[in-house]
């Protein structure tokens, strides 16, 4: 039992935070917005340069060999500065789909280019019906020849407009919630066949509809029908994922409001010397750290062998995280007062996203409905 | 990072989950697990198990009678005794005077009383809140006059939990009203309780019971040379014990065993053709309470490591979280064993021990709303959760 950063690890974590001082400041993150793709393309080249997008690949394959815990590493500090760029999308989904899915041929070229900053990712999965059920696959594969067309819709493909490539689940066979017959598939979002609406989301990123009509595309691995397992894998990585950006965004909103309302005058004297205004950051901290603890909880079990458990630790952390946001977040904007109110001040930002976060692989009532499946948590 | 404990400390817990099952008695387990509460005998016959095997005291350095383990092993053990259902060793003894006397005491003192603490010879109480003052202890008014060798002590505790059990307290007396502050003119003195002058009067609380006592003082003379350390600086030891209190305090093992037990009775409660454990509303509020103690219990992980790692010189930001939030889940697993009991919540104790009369409704029944309004406590001893708020704004967020 060990909860402290290895030597290298804390100096992944300096090398992030710098960077992130450095390139990302609240400006500067406005100017990125404005960019055709929602970012700044250079950003992306520069996390090639620091070696962010070899994290996830094995050294085998060109990369570093991350697992879950330098995963939180980077995802906290990109919530701490509220990083516009594909990179969960690209380095802990279509990372883990490739390091599971994919044949070795596939994921060592498409690691290759992925390290090379020269392939962004995309997971097109979710459909419109499917709420936050996974297993939810109504999107068609035939074969065709020797490949294989796909048909369907794909609802808020998160950064699907930047993406050199999207990953699509499709079903091969069964019904629309079947856990078998599932595939995933490459498809190239320019091909012949695929149309993507891109629209903006409420936390300042972009996501795309995918309709694909016959679309060309590559099968990854060599097993079709049995993309599910893969997809679990990869949604459970995304939630301790989600939570470590969800802790960077929190951290930083704590600070943000103890930092106002240290300053902020008002009867005389900084309000941050009234106890109805303390207990509320109190209660912020506190929430702040079991947040903290459950990211760090399912960073470590976000690549158990055992599915079940795996699950049920993500699981519970996107509960608890979900639950601690919220709390935060709500009383980040009402210590702000009016200036919470405005587009001007960060605060309302880090809120936004920290809102857009619980709505991402499953709200706290779902991951508490897949706990009471499994029986709850197990003592 | 590392989740899983080692193959030694896993070796380890089975080890003391083992000890525990062979040698708690069934009665005081019981006892226990129906949140009953123990008799000083029963205690004490714990306590001499512990003190026999040498893990009465699991914090103790090896030195004073203590087994001498890491933090880990500490957590583990304090975790085996919460979950399966033993009392844990006497605080008052082990956690509060001993740790103070054989850190500030004298080898005479040291010699005397360390032996005595460990198969609870001596029971102590403490003797620091009064009247007024409660969450402001250090406006303490008990004063100890000194007259040749001896301090002579008038005034009044209050809340002193078990002093009926007691033959010794600790205490903080104000021996200087004139220092420049008032946590200046605290010492930090023991004593026995049969002295001429003690006068202990039980005080029933809102579940009926009595844990909780007023101790009066009236010109008791106690030798000076039972003061520890140093006079006035009384303070400054009482303040030494809150910070040495950050393994166990979440009290997560006992929290897991509740939550368990809730589970089991909740099967048990017939609701129309099914089961409590049928209705998916309790089973959420079941839920988001274990989702809330697995926070909790990462916590206390991240917390002790840090401990483990670097000692724990500087207390972890973590660590004011634990007794906030630990005691929030205790009182809602309260609120969770209500909910499960239902109606039969209403009859006092009729059945059970002593008794002729069948008990009406479940036998473990009628110690559901004791339970309920006993707990409202742990939200209000040993720092409020008004007091711990207080301290994370002021001393982690600077406010």
């Amino acid at each position: 039992m060990d909860f402290e950063l290895s030597e290298e690890q804390q100096l992944l974590k300096d090398m992030v935070a710098r960077f992130m001082a450095d390139r990302y400041d609240f400006e500067t993150r406005g100017k990125y917005m404005k960019e055709p793709l929602g970012f700044d393309p250079a950003i992306w080249e520069a996390y090639a340069e620091q070696g962010l997008l070899a994290l996830p690949f094995a050294e085998e394959d060109g990369g570093i060999g991350g697992g879950g815990v330098e995963v939180m590493i980077v995802m906290e500090e990109m919530g701490r500065a509220l990083c516009l760029e594909p990179w969960m999308a690209t380095a802990v989904i279509g990372a883990s789909i490739l390091r599971n899915g994919a044949t070795d041929a596939q994921r060592q070229a498409l690691a290759e280019e992925i390290i090379g900053g020269a392939c962004k990712l995309a997971f097109a999965h979710s459909e419109t019906a499917a709420r936050y059920d996974l297993a939810h696959v109504g999107t068609k594969a035939e074969k065709a020849g020797d490949g294989w067309t796909i048909s369907g819709a794909k609802t808020l493909v998160m950064w699907g407009g930047a993406a050199d490539k999207l990953i699509v689940s499709a079903r091969v066979s069964g019904g629309v919630r079947d856990e078998d017959g599932v595939a995933l598939f490459l498809v190239d979002p320019k091909a012949e066949g695929v149309s993507l609406q891109v629209y903006d989301t409420q936390d300042g990123l972009k996501a795309a509809e995918v309709t694909l009509d016959g679309a060309a595309g590559e099968l990854l691995g060599d097993a079709p029908g049995t993309g599910m397992a893969v997809i679990r894998q990869a949604a459970d990585e995304a939630i301790a994922a989600l939570c470590a950006e969800a802790v960077g965004a929190m951290e930083k909103a704590l600070n943000l409001t103890v930092d106002y309302i240290k300053q902020r005058e008002q009867f005389g004297r900084a309000i941050g010397s009234f106890q109805g205004l303390q207990f509320q950051a109190s209660d912020m901290f506190v929430e702040l750290e079991l947040a903290k603890s459950m990211a760090m909880y399912a960073s470590m079990c976000a690549r158990d062998p055992d599915p079940v458990e795996r699950s049920r630790a993500c699981s519970a952390a996107k509960a608890q995280v979900g639950r601690s946001l919220k709390a935060l977040g709500e009383r980040s904007i009402q210590l702000h007062g009016g200036v919470g109110m405005t587009m001007e001040y960060s605060i309302g930002h880090y809120f936004k996203r920290l809102s857009i976060i619980d709505r991402m692989f499953g709200d706290v009532d779902f991951h508490l409905q897949k706990l009471d499946e499994v029986g709850g948590l197990a003592a | 990072m590392e989740l899983e404990f080692t193959a030694e400390e896993k070796a380890f817990r089975k080890e003391v989950r083992s000890f525990i099952q062979e040698n708690l008695p069934a009665e005081t387990r019981e006892r226990v697990k129906e949140g009953r509460g123990t008799s000083r005998e029963m205690m004490v016959e714990w306590m001499k198990i512990l003190a026999a095997k040498g893990w009465s005291a699991p914090r103790w350095p090896a030195e004073y009678g203590g087994p001498g383990w890491t933090p880990i092993q500490q957590y583990i053990f304090l975790e085996e005794l919460q979950f399966n259902h033993a009392p844990e060793p006497q605080g008052f003894n082990i956690s509060m005077v001993g740790p103070v006397i054989y850190t500030f005491g004298n080898e005479e003192q040291k010699k005397h009383f360390l032996p005595k603490l460990l198969d609870c010879e001596y029971w102590f109480c403490q003797g620091f809140s009064e009247p007024g003052a409660g969450s402001d202890l250090a406006s303490l008014k008990t004063k100890a006059v000194r007259d040749g060798d001896d301090y002579i002590i008038n005034g009044q505790k209050t809340w002193t939990t078990y002093a009926q059990h007691a033959n010794w307290m600790f205490a903080l007396v104000r021996t200087d009203p004139d220092a420049p502050k008032k946590q200046m003119g605290i010492s930090y003195i023991v004593f026995p309780m049969d002295l001429p002058g003690i006068t202990v009067r039980p005080i029933q609380t809102i579940d009926g019971g009595v844990e909780v006592n007023e101790v009066f003082f009236d010109d008791v003379r106690v030798p000076v040379s039972n003061l520890i350390g140093e006079e006035n600086k009384g303070w400054d030891y009482a303040k030494f014990l809150l910070g040495n209190e950050r393994i166990g305090i979440a009290r997560v093992g006992a929290s897991k065993a509740k939550i368990q037990r809730i589970k089991e009775l909740a099967a048990s409660m017939p609701v129309g053709e099914g089961s409590l454990m049928d209705d998916p509303r309790f089973r959420q509020k079941v839920l988001e309470t274990e989702v809330k103690l697995k926070a909790l219990e990462m916590t206390q992980l991240r917390v002790l490591s840090d401990i483990a790692v670097r000692g724990g010189k500087k207390p972890h930001p973590a660590s004011s979280v634990l007794k906030l939030v630990g005691s929030e889940i205790q009182q809602t697993c309260t609120h969770l064993l209500m909910d499960v009991v239902g109606p039969y919540a209403i009859p006092k104790s009729t059945g059970g021990e002593g008794s002729n009369e069948p008990s009406v409704g479940p036998e473990w029944a009628d110690a559901i709303a004791p339970g309920y309004f006993n707990y409202r406590k742990v939200t209000i001893y040993g720092g409020s959760s008004e007091v711990q708020r207080g301290i994370i704004a002021k001393a982690i967020l600077g406010l």
